[in-house]
């Protein structure tokens, strides 16, 4: 089996009970508000770094491209607000004219 | 006369309210719900071609992209999932990193069990429909009561499945029909989506610090370990960052 199907299967097995699991364990194991606090900051750091290692590398390598002008059209649309969509596929545009250029 | 028929009109419909809210003291505004739902449902439906497009520019196949939305059906975890592998990471790094950003919904679970209060086959729906969408208007929903709370998860739940699967596979589909994805701006997309799913959550400077921590740590270590590691390792910090507040 190639590594792309044991990541697609096992990963959507291992969500699908972590989703389970919240209705079958007693609710005093994990109501405690530093569980909560960290998360709440697990996908912030993990999103984070998602965005900075989608955008910004290559293989191993730190790269400036086309791929950082979407990014950044797609940050400006988020702070004026723009639905999910349109933001993307400003993000997608932007990025498409540099890289034709 | 039109204002005879308007006031009639009023007249009846203050009759039929209260009608309803003396017979049956749970019941809501079914239709007001459902707009709710379905103003959250259909947007983020929408983003499931991104998802499906960026899944086949990191070498999914559309059967591959099409199970995710179908079985794993967590945004987040899913654009982990491709993008991890997308960029050279393992196999054992793209689940790491798509688990630990799907443990939030088993936190959501833990609120919403008390509320549902499912058994058997329907507990399996309920807990795979349990993501962060039907879990907020649930609890958006809560002010209305308990009715209505429950019918806002179900209908937010199956309205974001029915849509997010029927983009991801459109999106895939559009994705496998051109040629060099960077050309369509499809390998921009993937940081765009992850932004977007970051940015409602950057509520405080604690939340901005994080972030930026994380994506700076994520970059150094870039060149130094296997591909998908700096990201799982980010969340170390946030374990640090939730466990410094609490003193």
């Amino acid at each position: 089996m190639s590594q792309i199907w044991i990541a697609t299967l096992v990963s959507s097995l291992i969500c699908f009970l972590l989703k389970y699991l919240g209705y079958r364990i007693p609710e005093s194991l994990l109501n405690r508000p530093a569980i909560q606090r960290i998360n709440t900051l697990i996908p912030i750091a993990l999103l984070s770094s998602l965005v900075a290692v989608q955008a910004l590398t290559i293989e191993q390598q730190v790269v400036i491209d086309h791929r950082l002008v979407g990014l950044l059209v797609a940050a400006i649309a988020l702070s004026f607000k723009a639905n999910f969509p349109i933001m993307m596929l400003l993000a997608a545009a932007s990025s498409a004219l540099v890289y034709n250029l | 006369m039109r204002d005879l028929i308007y006031s009639l009109a009023q007249g009846w419909d203050f009759l039929r309210q209260n009608e309803r809210v003396s017979l049956n003291p749970s019941s809501f505004n079914r239709r007001r719900v459902l707009s709710d739902s379905l103003a959250v449902a259909i947007p983020v439906g929408t983003y499931g071609a991104a998802f499906g497009a960026a899944s086949i520019a990191a070498g999914f196949s559309i059967l591959q992209t099409c199970l995710l939305s179908l079985l794993l059906f967590s945004g987040a975890s899913q654009f982990a999932v491709v993008g991890v592998m997308g960029s050279g990471g393992s196999a054992i790094s793209a689940i790491a990193t798509g688990s630990l950003l799907g443990f939030r919904n088993g936190l959501y679970g833990l609120k919403m069990a008390p509320l549902l209060k499912l058994r058997g086959f329907k507990r399996l729906i309920g807990a795979q429909l349990t993501i962060d969408e039907s879990t907020g208007v649930a609890i958006s929903q809560e002010g209305r009561g308990d009715e209505a709370a429950r019918y806002g998860f179900w209908a937010t739940g199956i309205g974001v499945y029915f849509f997010w699967n029927l983009f991801t596979l459109l999106g895939a589909i559009g994705a496998g029909a051109i040629g060099d994805p960077a050309a369509w701006g499809l390998d921009a997309v993937v940081p765009a989506a992850f932004l977007g799913l970051l940015w409602p959550r950057l509520t405080d400077n604690k939340t901005r610090v994080l972030a930026i921590s994380a994506a700076l740590l994520a970059l150094l270590l870039v060149p130094f370990v296997p591909a998908g590691v700096p990201i799982i390792a980010t969340a170390l910090l946030a374990v640090i960052f939730g466990s410094r507040a609490a003193r």
